[in-house]
């Protein structure tokens, strides 16, 4: 096996390429030309999500800033981060705020916080950098509308993540931001109590929609920022709105691709 | 809508008899296809490129036996069984969707939840006489969201929730104020706004004495200011 047929030894690489357990996982081998490069991208799922082949311009940093490649990659960080603290946070009245606590002063290294933080705030910043370079260059335009609809969409995810996640320590900046921001959904039209038209909603004497009935008690759980709300932000923030982002995402880079790869500057 | 109801109406169905052409039509084209020299390298193009051309030569042929033709086909050679399959699948896509759709429903509901774990939206007060005049009384801020006031000729059920964005301001006694501490809104002990965003007077609740001479507040009914709706016998209690 270390040798090939004219018995020269072969190196490492070469070998391991032409293994079992290697082309069971790889079908196509180590790529040794272009042809084996365009195989394996088109045959792994990680890979082929990406063209087989880009032009130069695609991969100029100066175009694009690499601001949605990075707003990816922030997002894979949150997400990795974001798991580690659920094995130590509690989303209750009782521990949530402690469990915040101990995360920054106890667990090892305490960083792991700091890092999902950082990271959140700084996928709010790229996704409006990525937003304002597809703008400045243009690339909302036919045939590429759909995917700034489908960007828009991403960007209020984003936000959403952001908005839920806030709530997550408990404390009275995170409470009161809360209650604040979600007293903004009491006025959405006919489905916050006090929005318009909300009002025309009833029968007879009866109001359909108030404040323990309206968008903003689904969101709280409860008609102020408590127990349910604590819970059900969790909920959200770590399964719901990831779950969905993911799925646009998926949506995003594949439309890029249908599109015709990303715009050419001029 | 469905399949089904194409096949059901063939004799009347100009959409349904041009298909039925069109793939017919195929079968003829494919015959004289060597007799066409324009179609023996078959490509995409070509491909594409003929089917047009087919249902334009074919109605001269005889037009009126053809739609016959169709009519027979689908009705004598595999009747009951294409029918019967359309129904079924029609009711089940139909049953499908309904289950979904009521899931949806069931998801709605599913978030809004039968028992809350809330202090009560009415609850009793205590007695008139356990607040003295010209008091503000707090102990009723934390759990119920309500500050009692008695006046010398009135006592009113004040909400805590600031009118700007619905932080809970603080009383300040030495200053004889409400003060929210999110953005600076104050009101005077009567709840009407004088500083900072707030953009009216805090909200009183509905206030009434019990059959045991308590004093009973509704926090369903509420009573703004601007509305002129301080004037309402049910907004505060004359003592
Ligand atoms: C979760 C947030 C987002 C992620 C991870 C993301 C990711 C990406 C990536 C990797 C690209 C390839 C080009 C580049 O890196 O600039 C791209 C292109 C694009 N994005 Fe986003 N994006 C996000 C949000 C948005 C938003 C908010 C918009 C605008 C409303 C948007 C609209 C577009 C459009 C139109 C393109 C094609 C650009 C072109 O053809 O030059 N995306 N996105
Ligand atoms: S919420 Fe009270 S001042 Fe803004």
């Amino acid at each position: 096996m270390a040798k090939d047929q004219k018995g020269k030894k072969r190196g490492f690489i070469s070998r391991l390429g032409d293994s079992q357990v290697w082309k069971s996982i790889i079908r196509t081998g180590v790529p040794r030309n272009r042809r084996g490069r365009m195989f394996s991208v088109l045959n792994s799922v990680f890979l082929h999500l990406h063209p087989v082949r880009m032009p130069r311009h695609a991969v100029r940093l100066k175009y694009t800033w690499c601001a949605g490649g990075l707003s990816f990659y922030i997002f894979c960080v949150l997400t990795i981060t974001g798991i580690l603290l659920m094995f130590y946070y509690r989303p209750t009245v009782e521990y949530a705020y402690t469990d915040i606590m101990d995360l920054s002063e106890q667990v090892p290294l305490g960083i792991m916080r700091e890092i999902h933080r950082w990271a959140a705030h700084l996928m709010v910043i790229t996704v409006w950098i990525h937003m304002f370079r597809v703008f400045m260059t243009g690339s909302y335009k036919p045939p590429r509308e759909f995917n700034w609809m489908v960007g828009v969409i991403l960007l209020v995810l984003t936000l959403l993540l952001s908005f839920t996640g806030y709530l997550l320590p408990w404390d009275q900046l995170a409470i009161w931001a809360i209650t604040v921001g979600t007293n903004m959904a009491r006025a959405t039209p006919f489905l916050g109590h006090e929005g318009p038209g909300a009002a025309l909603l009833s029968i007879g004497d009866i109001n359909l929609v108030h404040a323990g009935s309206d968008v903003r008690f689904a969101l709280l759980g409860g008609r102020f920022v408590g127990e349910a709300a604590l819970l059900r932000f969790y909920v959200l923030h770590c399964i719901g709105f990831p779950f969905i982002i993911i799925i646009f995402m998926a949506i995003h880079f594949w439309r890029i691709r249908k599109d015709g790869g990303i715009t050419t500057p001029v | 809508m469905f399949p089904m109801d194409k096949h059901k109406n063939i004799p009347n169905d100009v959409n349904n008899a041009e298909e039925n052409e069109q793939i017919s039509g195929q079968t003829d084209e494919i015959s004289s296809d060597s007799a066409n020299p324009k179609m023996d390298s078959v490509d995409e193009q070509n491909l594409d490129s003929k089917k047009p051309e087919v249902p334009k030569g074919e109605p001269e042929k005889n037009p009126a036996q053809k739609r016959a033709s169709i009519g027979k086909g689908s009705i004598f050679v595999e009747p009951i069984k294409r029918r019967s399959f359309f129904s079924w699948l029609t009711l089940a896509w139909l049953a499908f969707t309904a289950a979904t759709g009521t899931f949806f429903g069931i998801m709605l509901r599913f978030m809004f939840p039968n028992v809350l774990f809330e202090p009560k939206q009415t609850f009793k007060a205590g007695y008139p006489d356990d607040y003295s005049v010209g008091d503000v009384t707090t102990s009723l801020k934390e759990k119920y969201g309500v500050w009692i006031v008695r006046s010398t000729e009135e006592i009113y059920a004040l909400s805590t929730v600031c009118t700007h964005l619905g932080c809970t301001p603080n009383w300040l006694k030495n200053e004889n104020k409400f003060k929210c501490p999110c953005h600076g809104s104050g009101f005077r002990k009567t709840g009407i706004n004088f500083e900072g965003p707030a953009p009216r007077p805090l909200e009183r609740f509905k206030i009434t004495l019990a059959n045991d001479g308590q004093i009973f507040i509704d926090k369903t009914k509420k009573y703004a200011y601007e509305k002129g709706q301080w004037s309402d016998p049910e907004s505060f209690l004359r003592v």
